[in-house]
């Protein structure tokens, strides 16, 4: 095979492309189809849109949803963070084993043994279910994928920083808000967003989880679909593709400014 | 190294979140276990035994069973769920590679100021809601969709064509969700290769295909392994795609789990189903691990 921008190369990088976004592009442009028949093209209209914001079902379903995924991905940065630390840090203590083993099983159980588990220890310990157990869950697997996020930049840092402050005298908890977590802070942020984004999309574990008072937006989404695709939950899907694009772009965007500035400083000092 | 001292904020870093993944992740697996052997019950919780009176734990022990295993066994809709899903897996995996090097390969060898702009636009769906993205694809798929508007509109076939609740469906499901997981890595060792080596190749007289073949493949075999694991884990323990896209005729473990829970509500069964599967995750996961290390390693 050729080197470099071949023919071939262009070809298939197109072909993948157009697979990964075409059903999103068509759905996207189907959420503004006048017709109720949602494959049937009748012209340009935003009724759907309006009357989302006249359906209470939906619009209490959002905001479960939201307070949820702000709630969850907080508590999961910062004990996701913590595992990081604990994990990269301190190379020592007792059922560290134990500990890494529940860091990263999390990542790779299957959603609906998660749902099933954490269910049945609510129901054992009979904690009422709704928006706190949700919270619960979802605090539970996303933490295990902050770690992960933090860990691989805690990994890359230069720890003679660290030290210096630790023999000026800062203490552990002085030397890691001032020095590490600066310096972590892109990673930090960046488990925060997928914490968030985790919750947003979860289906499964909330399903299982929760209880009469409290349906997530998932919920709601997919017991529509199951009666069929409509031209509203097109509407929705929209918007929640909307939020999470425009976060993680200008996400990137802030990042690769703040880099651009370090980069440009590091050059100013170092002449 | 720093100092070994044993302070609060190091307590802390490690109290946490060990003990919330023991209280919320160790603990309930334990439950799913012991309820694997526990026997369905017309009560509140619905199994017994309880283990609520310390008192009567040894009464309690001598009432476990493997009874929901042997159900499980005899019964070949079980069995028929697990091979599927593997089956399934497995299928999807290869096609998603199929599909997915081609991509990796054609993004390494772009010029190099586009390569940030593509490989964002490989993460950003993975960032997009999975629920979302299998809806999109009814909208495609169904008989009355757009898919087969297109076709018939070409003239290429006169009946719809049904894929909608079909394996296909699943297959296009699995490959479209986890297509990021498999360029990712496939492109990360592409990307880092030396280039050197194709030109010495070349220079020795080597064809593009034979130095493929003999070079950049085999470089990249690391990243193969690792996307392919990426894919076929989730796949096998998969509930929103068939549930959405292959109807009531295909049985994957996920969602005969989710039935046995939501529809039949026999918990002690659900648990047994959910400890076989990951009996059967073990073995990727543990090569997975092997993997992984080896690769930090290097």
């Amino acid at each position: 095979m050729r080197q470099g921008w071949t023919a071939f190369n262009i070809v298939s990088v197109i072909i993948g492309f157009s697979f990964l976004y075409l059903p999103i592009v068509l759905l996207v442009i189907y959420s503004f189809n006048a017709s109720q028949l949602v494959t049937v093209w009748a012209g340009f209209s935003t009724r759907w849109y309006v009357q989302l914001f006249n359906n209470q079902g939906l619009l209490d379903a959002a905001w479960v949803t939201l307070r949820v995924g702000v709630l969850s991905a907080t508590v999961a940065t910062l004990l996701g963070t913590f595992a990081a630390v604990a994990l990269t840090r301190y190379t020592r203590f007792r059922g560290r084993v134990l500990f890494t083993g529940m860091v990263y099983a999390p990542l790779v159980m299957p959603e609906v043994i998660t749902g099933l588990s954490l269910l049945l220890l609510f129901v054992a310990i009979d904690f009422d279910r709704g928006f706190w157990t949700v919270t619960l869950a979802h605090i539970t697997f996303s933490m295990c994928f902050v770690a992960v996020i933090v860990q691989s930049k805690l990994l890359s840092f230069d720890r003679s920083l660290e030290e210096a402050a630790m023999d000026l005298g800062a203490t552990p908890a002085k030397t890691f808000l001032s020095i590490t977590l600066p310096v972590i802070w892109p990673a930090v942020a960046a488990g925060w967003l997928l914490a968030f984004t985790l919750s947003l999309d979860d289906l499964v574990v909330a399903s299982f989880t929760t209880g009469p008072a409290a349906t997530t937006l998932p919920m709601k989404i997919y017991s529509a679909v199951r009666l069929g695709v409509t031209p509203e939950i097109n509407a929705v899907c929209t918007i929640l593709i909307a939020i999470v694009t425009v976060g993680v772009l200008s996400a990137t965007l802030v990042n690769k400014r703040r880099e651009v500035r370090r980069a440009r400083e590091s050059q100013v000092a170092f002449g | 190294m720093a100092k070994p001292r044993k302070g609060l904020f190091r307590s802390i870093t490690i109290g946490l979140p060990y003990v919330w993944l023991a209280c919320l992740f160790l603990v309930p697996f334990l439950i799913v276990l012991k309820l694997s052997f526990s026997q369905i019950a017309t009560a509140m919780p619905p199994y017994t035994p309880t283990f609520g009176d310390p008192a009567t734990w040894w009464a309690s022990i001598k009432q476990l069973t493997i009874d929901n295993y042997l159900w499980i066994a005899n019964d070949s809709l079980y069995f028929n769920s697990y091979v599927t899903s593997v089956r399934i897996a497995l299928i999807s995996t290869v096609l998603t590679f199929l599909i997915g090097y081609p991509l990796a390969y054609g993004m390494a060898q772009a010029p190099q100021r586009w390569k940030p702009f593509l490989l964002m636009l490989v993460i950003l769906p993975f960032w997009t809601s999975f629920l979302i993205r299998v809806y999109a694809w009814i909208g495609i798929l169904k008989p009355e969709g757009l898919l087969n508007q297109f076709l018939i509109s070409l003239g290429l076939i006169d009946q719809p064509l049904i894929i909608t609740n079909t394996e296909t469906a699943i297959f296009i499901g699995i490959v479209y969700s986890y297509l990021p997981f498999m360029v990712l890595p496939i492109f990360a060792n592409l990307d880092r290769m030396d280039k050197r080596l194709l030109e010495a190749a070349a220079d020795l007289g080597s064809t593009p295909l034979k130095s493929f073949w003999t070079i950049t493949f085999p470089l990249s075999f690391r990243g193969v392994l690792a996307g392919c694991f990426l894919v076929f884990i989730p796949a096998v323990g998969e509930f929103v795609i068939p549930d959405l896209l292959g109807g009531s005729g295909t049985l994957m473990i996920g969602k005969t789990l989710w039935m046995e829970f939501f529809n039949n509500r026999d918990w002690p069964v659900s648990s047994a189903v959910a400890i076989i599967l990951l009996l059967i995750l073990v073995v990727p996961i543990v090569i997975f691990q092997r993997v992984q290390d080896r690769e930090a390693a290097r």
